[in-house]
């Protein structure tokens, strides 16, 4: 019986790691009817983020191990994929549906980072490279070329493929693509409440994971901008009309959703402080099915889908197969998408002939 | 019994009745109209009827055929062909292209005559070829048969895809509001083309138009629908002085 | 009578080309070479799928898996026995057999495989067709994980080599010919039209369900046959090797060279493989570069180097157009 109990509480807390990550590809999902295959990495991003927050002289110095530094590092590392995340927006998905000027003077600009520090490991280099890319990129748009205008989900795919491999070998090239081990920033103490027996660690990512939900709740049902975002998952055309700077709300998702992964990040780095470039791979892909589980758009979808993934597979390690574990993921995503594409608590769509 | 018979049919999506109980019977040869005001369940009838919906109850049989349960591409094998309200050219290809595609339907190249490329394929290629350039030339778009469909100007276009529908050798063509978009001289064309067709082809045809003048320029019998049902049968004359039709275009709430 | 007498140069060509190649540019540049022809067949397959019948699939890499496995297990567990029964024959001889034995029942199976992802997946549209198609090659892969008699996790070694120049370009023509020759007949038309319009292609009598599952069977069985000119050549297997990023890389290589191009196909993979491989020594930097430039290329050309298509929404085109 503590087994199954065990169990349940780490299927629960697995599944809270999926939650936080489905949420963001929910939320993206029902603005841009995207999906934002890069997702999983900015997880990767904020978990990295965290280690080097955590391992910062500033940090280390002056608040060590303790509940403030975790905070600190936390907010820190979920502010710093927010930015990311935006960028992302910016550059990579907003092109095609909206003027965005320097999106080429971007992209070649960090290839030219790239160079730089390929070249020479130091700040000079990288930012030479830099500035390179950034000066050929906004004399060949100043020249005329532009993005093409497209709005078509697949277009989008593809490209958020292609973000996803920029993410993480961009990663492999930048952090190295070796491990490493993300510091212990709250001691861990071992619970035994009868005969159960849980980490402390574990409780506060639950704890966590509860907090955050309950705030992006918040945010999405008593905000205005909440008001605004649900609105332009609606109808984004109508959203316009009504005189929503729907570019902003865009923007203001993606921040969000990344900031949750990156949260999600650092929460699981605590349970697993083994962290890498491709660490957020599998995780993504599964927090996407998890999503869709839920029903893509739906964010309470996105809860009870990642709740549901993770106790699927604690059980079916636990008990069956553990070498099947990453299928399971596969095998729930096909078979929702061949049964009930629009998930749980989804709504069917058709095509008007 | 007619070339293609309606017979009850019912359709409702959700809670919204589109047809209701629907009667429609096409003799061979006919020029046939389907008019009403909008939203009164015509498209939804063309798409009954060419299997694109199934029908909730009813019957409908294409030559004596029943055709209600069959897949839109096997309807359209059977003898039934039709254009689109808004033009569904297919953008990537050339004019003749699009009536390639149409006029193969009736083809049998297999698949290991496609890859070896046999003799049997490119004399059926060939054929192919000939019959769509000769199609075009009746439809005066051969000058054009190179250039991308997308291309041609709007009421080219609607003559292409009324081409193509020919192109498959149809007992059944359904034409979609044809004359949208087109100026008087254009639809006085269309009227000819129509007719033309008709006579030339050996088909039956049921349209559906808002252009009254194309409607009853054409049209050897109408019939009115509204809130999907028939509410007049009759020629143009008798339904031009049928009050209720008056009163379903003009009046009430 | 032309073709076959160019099909016979051909065939004369690639063998001498495998009797000096090693010599001429080294073992190393002919392994490459032998990459490029793989990738070939692999981005010209999917072309079929993605590019002319606009049905987008990412799990390339599961049929790809599958035939390597495939042809590998018949001739390492058959092969013994297959050589007692044919010992009259030189060993050039018996190898070819073997290796053509392979390939036809690594076809069969991936074309199987095809199938039976194909008709359930096919109903989806757009992305959601992409994402189970994804779905399929990574439950395939971790299938054959799991499969001892196909070395797990420890992977498939001992693989007869088999394959070599000669017979990769073989099949390299013969899948740009038969693919060629497809799109060039009505088949060809038909998918073209499903890919442009598939409402007005099943009211013009084109059945798409029929014709989406065998363009996705045929490219799957030429992703099968690829997979077992690998597995001889490589004479090892991992399951590792057919991760979703292989898919991720055959995209790359189509939408680079041109969705709807077999010309372009070619060339993307051509591009990807060789400048992979040339820039061996920037580690990840060369991926970060293709990434960055499948990005770019959706952006600002996405037709690619040679396409015809896009996998945009057609009314903007058209207004594009006008």
């Amino acid at each position: 019986m503590d087994t199954f109990l065990q169990q349940l509480i780490n299927g629960i807390s697995q599944g809270s790691a999926y939650a936080l990550i489905a949420l963001g590809y929910t939320m993206v999902y029902g603005v841009l009817r995207l999906i934002n295959f890069a997702h999983g990495d900015v997880y990767m991003f904020g978990a990295f983020m965290g280690y080097y927050l955590a391992n910062s002289h500033w940090i280390r110095s002056n608040l060590g191990t303790s509940a403030a530094s975790a905070v600190l590092i936390m907010v820190g590392a979920m502010a710093l994929s927010a930015v990311l995340g935006i960028l992302i927006e910016k550059f990579a998905y907003r092109p095609g549906r909206s003027v965005t000027r320097f999106t080429l003077a971007f992209w070649l600009g960090i290839l030219g980072a790239g160079a730089g520090q390929l070249a020479g490991a130091t700040f000079a280099s990288v930012a030479a490279g830099a500035s390179v890319g950034i000066l050929v990129g906004i004399i060949v748009e100043q020249a005329g070329l532009r993005p093409v205008k497209q709005n078509s989900r697949l277009a989008l795919l593809i490209i958020a493929i292609g973000v996803s491999l920029f993410l993480e070998n961009g990663g492999q090239q930048v952090f190295g693509a070796d491990p490493k081990f993300f510091p212990e920033i709250i001691p861990t103490h071992a619970l035994n409440a009868g005969p159960i027996h849980i980490d402390s660690q574990k409780l506060i990512v639950l704890g966590m994971s509860i907090v955050l939900m309950l705030l992006l709740n918040v945010i999405v049902n008593y905000t205005k901008t909440g008001k605004a975002m649900r609105a332009v998952s609606f109808n984004l055309d109508a959203a316009k009309l009504m005189g929503i700077n729907t570019d902003r709300i865009i923007a203001f998702t993606f921040a969000l959703g990344s900031a949750l992964a990156a949260a999600g990040g650092i929460l699981v780095s605590l349970l697993y402080p083994r962290i890498d470039p491709l660490m957020g791979v599998m995780p993504g892909l599964k927090a996407f099915v998890a999503a869709v589980l839920g029903g893509i758009g739906n964010i309470t979808g996105a809860m009870v889908g990642g709740l549901i993934l993770g106790m699927a597979e604690v059980m079916a390690v636990g008990y069956g197969q553990s070498t099947y574990r990453d299928a399971i993921a596969f095998i729930i995503l096909v078979l929702i998408l061949l049964l009930k594409p629009s998930g749980i608590m989804g709504k069917g769509m058709n095509e008007k002939v | 019994m007619g070339i293609l018979d309606v017979r009850n049919c019912t359709k409702t999506f959700g809670g919204l009745v589109a047809v209701n109980d629907l009667n429609l019977s096409l003799n061979p040869g006919e020029l046939y109209g389907l008019i009403g005001p909008n939203g009164a369940g015509k498209t939804t009838i063309f798409n009954l009827i060419t299997g694109v919906y199934t029908p909730d109850d009813g019957l409908i049989e294409l030559d004596g055929k029943p055709i209600q349960r069959l897949k839109p591409s096997t309807i359209a094998r059977l003898g039934m062909s039709r254009t689109f309200q808004n033009i569904r050219l297919f953008q990537t290809m050339t004019v003749l292209e699009n009536v390639k595609l149409a006029r193969q339907m009736h083809m049998k190249q297999s698949l290991f005559d496609a890859v070896i490329r046999t003799h049997h394929l490119k004399e059926e290629e060939d054929e192919i070829e000939h019959d769509s350039l000769d199609l075009l030339k009746i439809f005066n778009l051969d000058k054009r048969a190179y250039e991308l469909a997308l291309s041609l100007p709007y009421g080219s276009q609607r003559r292409l895809e009324i081409a193509r529908a020919l192109a498959t050798h149809p007992k059944v063509l359904l034409l979609d509001e044809p004359a949208a978009g087109m100026n008087p001289q254009e639809a006085i064309e269309l009227m000819h083309l129509i007719k033309r067709s008709r006579d030339e082809f050996h088909i039956t045809v049921l349209l559906v138009e808002h252009n009254m003048k194309v409607v009853m320029g054409v049209c050897e019998k109408i019939q009115v629908i509204d809130y999907g049902e028939t509410i007049a049968v009759g020629t143009p004359k008798e339904i031009q002085d049928n009050p209720k039709v008056v009163e379903a275009y003009l009046g009430g709430a | 009578m032309k073709r076959w007498a160019f099909g016979l140069v051909a065939l004369a060509v690639l063998a001498g080309l495998e009797a000096s190649l090693r010599g001429l540019i080294g073992a190393y540049n002919y392994q490459v070479l032998i990459l490029v022809g793989i990738n070939i067949i692999l981005a010209v397959s999917l072309n079929l799928i993605n590019g002319f019948t606009g049905q987008f699939s990412i799990g390339h890499a599961g049929f790809y898996a599958v035939g390597a496995y495939t042809s590998a297990s018949l001739v390492y567990y058959g092969g013994p026995g297959f050589r007692a029964l044919t010992s009259f024959l030189p060993n050039m001889a018996q190898n070819a057999v073997l290796l053509l034995l392979g390939l036809l029942a690594a076809a069969i199976v991936a074309a199987i495989a095809g199938l039976a992802v194909g008709i359930p997946s096919l109903r989806l549209r757009g992305d959601y067709l992409a994402i189970v198609t994804l779905g399929f090659g990574e439950i395939i892969r971790v299938l054959i994980l799991n499969i001892n008699a196909l070395g797990g996790s420890r992977g498939f070694s001992g693989i007869p080599q088999l394959s070599n120049f000669f017979w990769v370009y073989f099949f390299v023509l013969i899948t740009i010919a038969a693919v060629h020759n497809l799109v060039n007949s009505s088949y060809g038309r038909a998918l073209i039209s499903i890919r442009d319009d598939e409402i007005a292609a099943e009211a013009m009598g084109v059945d798409t369900t029929r014709l989406k599952v065998m363009s996705f069977v045929i490219s799957s069985m030429f992703a099968g046959i690829a997979g077992g000119l690998f597995g001889h050549f490589t004479m090892y297997l991992h399951p590792n090797s057919f991760l979703f990023t292989t898919s991720f890389n055959l995209i790359i290589m189509i939408v680079v060279g041109g969705l709807g191009s077999i010309e372009g196909s070619i060339l993307g993979a051509v591009l990807v493989t060789v400048t992979l491989e040339a820039f061996r020594g920037f580690g990840a930097f060369r991926l970060v570069n293709f990434s960055v430039l499948l990005v770019l290329i959706m952006l600002y050309r996405p037709q690619g180097l040679m396409g015809s298509w896009t996998p945009f929404k057609m009314k903007q085109r058209a207004a594009a157009a006008k």
